[in-house]
């Protein structure tokens, strides 16, 4: 099998999935007192202080949670209310019409359970948010309680310029949240210097277990909890701590933010030849998102990065992206058609929507996504099976009318 | 795969044959919760859940294909269309014409996939006819004889030699979840099951005269023509008796006037059966031929002499029945031991109290 979906998740290092076995192994509730507890804590505590090492936080500024979706919420909602609170006028969020649904669903929850006005920011061609769009939004509405833009798109893989809209909701004193979960590990990930207040992070995307994350949250943002009750987390955050999901998530994070620049470059060169082969043998195919040129993958940390290294999404025309899927599943790859899902029925995406393709531009998409087990073969046998999937989509092809 | 327990053996059954089976289960509303939230059917989430369950216990991939689109455009608005027009549609039919035999169909072939197989309660052999099932109370051959011959002839029905008691203790027997589910019964795109409110909802229930067969008198007032089915005796709400005390039923719906005729059971006597759009799917027939014909859902078979004139299927019945639907099929069957053969349909588009002598 040629597994093609990394950005859905990717498999566990072999590190962090020894880390989690070891620790699974003993007993100790890091919020008991005795000795098994502290041993618990201590190991939470380390994980705590290696995360934000590597991603250029406080260790007071992780809050592990269950997960991204969680990290979303907790940071959308627990920042417009604690805002709101201290001012009843905020009640206004900025976010950007590409977010993932745990943003984006959360944003839309304030909107019609708590009041909140939204200001959506619109996207270019390629999916990128202007910076312009943003100090107009808040040139324009002094109201806002928040503001939240992804860093990484998950689908098209589109990059924002995080630093730049951060800095304009630092001029406004305005705390700015990230969703991170498609960033850290593929392009250079600093919380401190990124200047953002919240960032979510989560492990099952960089090599870490499933339902593990944390919220970075700068230390003097207010964030009212989602989860009530033992306070474990900074009285942000309750619930015992998953002691083995912490520690390892904090081995792949740390492994996978120390070797991003080696992994950028040998993933982005797959997917360079990923992107050129399907071209050849699909000469139609149309790439959606930002535009692929070896050069600028190939640098190193700092350098102007638009898109995530492993990610490629195409349209096919004249195919039902689902169709294509079904047929490359039965040959054995495994890809996405990239689009939220409702019952297990692909909707036209809203971020591609955003982007201003049309309906079945949307429908005929399919991302593929490499990550750090992807390897030639993968690719190989790709290019060998898609000829014949889309031609034989293409005949199942019926535009609605 | 509809999340019930007939297709997922009929999948089980395909795949023990040596077939390379993929499981399909149909979303047919773009807002499945909204469809028979917490009822049993085959449009909810839950559906989607059983099916997806029974095609990891079967060990065959799964995937649910949006057929939203052109079920509403093809069943959900054709079914308000003929109440609109005075007729009674079945809808289950309709969707095996033009969602499961003809847009599920044709994708499939496009995809590479050789037929579709379902959990239709029938017979369709070597010999390529459709039959009966042997479970004559779980019968569907009637919903399926408005298939053509190029529809069946890649089409699949595993069950049809089967009872359904058969069909649950193999379900049971290979591990199915579903075994035990109850059957559905009613329309799955009206969700509380409440077909009038359904109908008020997308035709508005304007009121109108009910009036009597014989004399035209007008009996009463009725509060949306698509209210009355052909046959039906009580709602009518009448106050004025008919002369001899009999019950009176209803006769005809003229939506064009708005009209519901009512008279004596005698008078929905019908002798002669017209269908349009006849399908002639069985063995070949010499015209005109005797034949069993089955003119609803359920039940009502009658013998008959059945004929095609100007591209109109005209059955001239043994003896009169009552209560004959336009909008609903005749299907034609050839009595075998073997099962009951189906040999064409049509969809009834009117009747005749008297027998039309046959030139």
């Amino acid at each position: 099998m040629a597994y093609l979906d990394h950005a859905a998740t990717t498999p566990m290092l072999d590190d962090a999935l020894d880390a989690y076995v070891r620790a699974a192994r003993e007993v100790g509730n890091a919020s008991s007192l005795h000795q098994p507890g502290r041993t618990a804590r201590r190991k939470v505590e380390e994980s705590r202080e290696s995360i934000a090492a590597v991603l250029g936080a406080r260790p007071s500024e992780v809050i592990f949670t269950g997960g991204g979706t969680e990290s979303d919420n907790l940071a959308v909602k627990g920042i417009f209310w604690a805002r709101r609170t201290a001012d009843p006028r905020r009640t206004r969020v900025v976010s950007s019409s590409v977010e993932h649904h745990a943003v984006l669903d959360a944003v839309i929850w304030l909107e019609q359970h708590e009041g909140a006005t939204v200001t959506w920011l619109p996207v270019d061609e390629v999916g990128r948010i202007a910076p312009e769009a943003l100090e107009e939004a808040l040139a324009a509405d002094d109201d806002v309680a928040v503001i939240t833009a992804m860093w990484a798109n998950n689908e098209i893989g589109t990059v924002q310029p995080i630093a730049e809209l951060a800095g304009i909701a630092a001029a406004h004193g305005i705390p700015f949240h990230t969703d991170a979960i498609q960033a850290v590990g593929q392009v250079p990930v600093d919380f401190g210097a990124s200047g953002v207040s919240a960032m979510t992070v989560t492990g099952h995307k960089l090599g870490g277990p499933l339902g593990v994350g944390a919220l970075v949250l700068g230390r003097d943002v207010a964030c009212t909890p989602l989860l009530h009750g033992g306070g474990q987390e900074r009285d942000v955050r309750s619930g015992t701590l998953d002691v083995p999901g912490i520690v390892s998530f904090a081995v792949a994070v740390e492994a996978s933010v120390k070797s991003q620049p080696e992994y950028a470059a040998s993933v982005s060169a797959l997917r360079d030849q990923l992107v050129s082969r399907v071209f050849e043998v699909v000469p139609d195919a149309i790439l959606n998102g930002p535009a692929i040129t070896r050069s600028d993958q190939n640098q190193r940390s700092g350098a102007a990065v638009d898109r995530l290294p492993g990610n490629a999404h195409f349209s096919f025309p004249h195919c039902e992206g689902d169709a294509l899927l079904l047929l490359l599943d039965a040959a054995g790859i495994a890809c996405s058609t990239g689009s939220a899902c409702s019952a297990g029925v692909a909707q036209p995406s809203h971020v591609l929507t955003a982007m201003g393709a049309g309906d079945e531009c949307a429908k005929s998409s399919l991302r593929f996504s490499l990550g750090h087990t992807s390897t030639q073969a993968d690719i190989d046998q790709l290019i060998a099976v898609l000829p014949g999937a889309v031609e034989r989509a293409r005949r199942a092809y019926r535009p609605r009318s | 795969m509809s999340g019930g327990v007939d297709s997922a053996v009929a999948a089980a059954r395909a795949a023990d044959a040596g077939h390379d089976v993929t499981g399909v289960h149909l979303a047919l509303s773009r807002n499945p919760q909204t469809y028979r939230a917490g009822a049993r059917g085959c449009c909810t989430l839950e559906d989607a859940r059983d099916a997806r369950r029974a095609a990891d216990v079967i060990g065959i991939p799964f995937y649910v294909w949006d057929m939203a689109e052109q079920f509403h455009e093809d069943v959900v608005e054709d079914f308000v269309a003929e109440y609109a027009a005075g007729r009674t549609p079945n809808p289950c039919l309709r969707c095996n014409e033009k969602i499961k035999f003809a847009a599920v169909l044709d994708r499939a072939v496009a995809l590479g996939f050789d037929a579709v197989v379902t959990g239709h309660h029938a017979r369709l052999g070597a010999d390529g006819l459709l039959r009966r099932s042997v479970d004559l109370a779980k019968d569907q051959s009637y919903v399926l004889a408005v298939l053509r011959r190029d529809q069946l002839d890649r089409s699949m029905f595993p069950l049809g030699d089967s009872t359904k008691t058969q069909v649950r203790a193999e379900a049971a027997e290979r591990g199915l979840a579903v075994a035990t589910k109850p059957d559905s019964h009613d329309i799955c795109f009206i969700a509380d099951g409440d077909t009038q409110g359904f109908l008020d909802q997308r035709l508005g229930s304007t009121a109108g005269d009910i009036v009597d067969a014989a004399t035209g008198t007008v009996l009463g007032a009725h509060d949306g023509a698509h209210h009355y089915t052909i046959g039906q005796r009580k709602g009518l709400g009448l106050t004025v008796p008919a002369p001899d005390g009999k019950p009176r039923y209803v006769l005809s719906i003229t939506p064009v006037t708005n009209t519901v005729v009512v008279g004596p059971a005698e008078a929905l006597e019908v002798a002669v059966v017209h269908g349009d759009r006849p399908i002639w799917t069985g063995p070949a027939v010499d015209l005109p031929a005797r034949a069993s014909v089955q003119l609803r859902a359920h039940g009502l078979t009658t013998g008959a002499v059945v004929d095609v004139r100007d591209d109109v299927m005209v059955a001239t019945l043994d003896s009169p029945v009552r209560g004959i639907a336009a909008g609903q099929a005749m299907v034609a069957y050839r009595p075998d031991p073997g099962g009951d053969i189906v040999l064409g349909s049509a969809t009834i588009s009117a009747t005749s109290p008297v027998p039309v002598a046959v030139a």
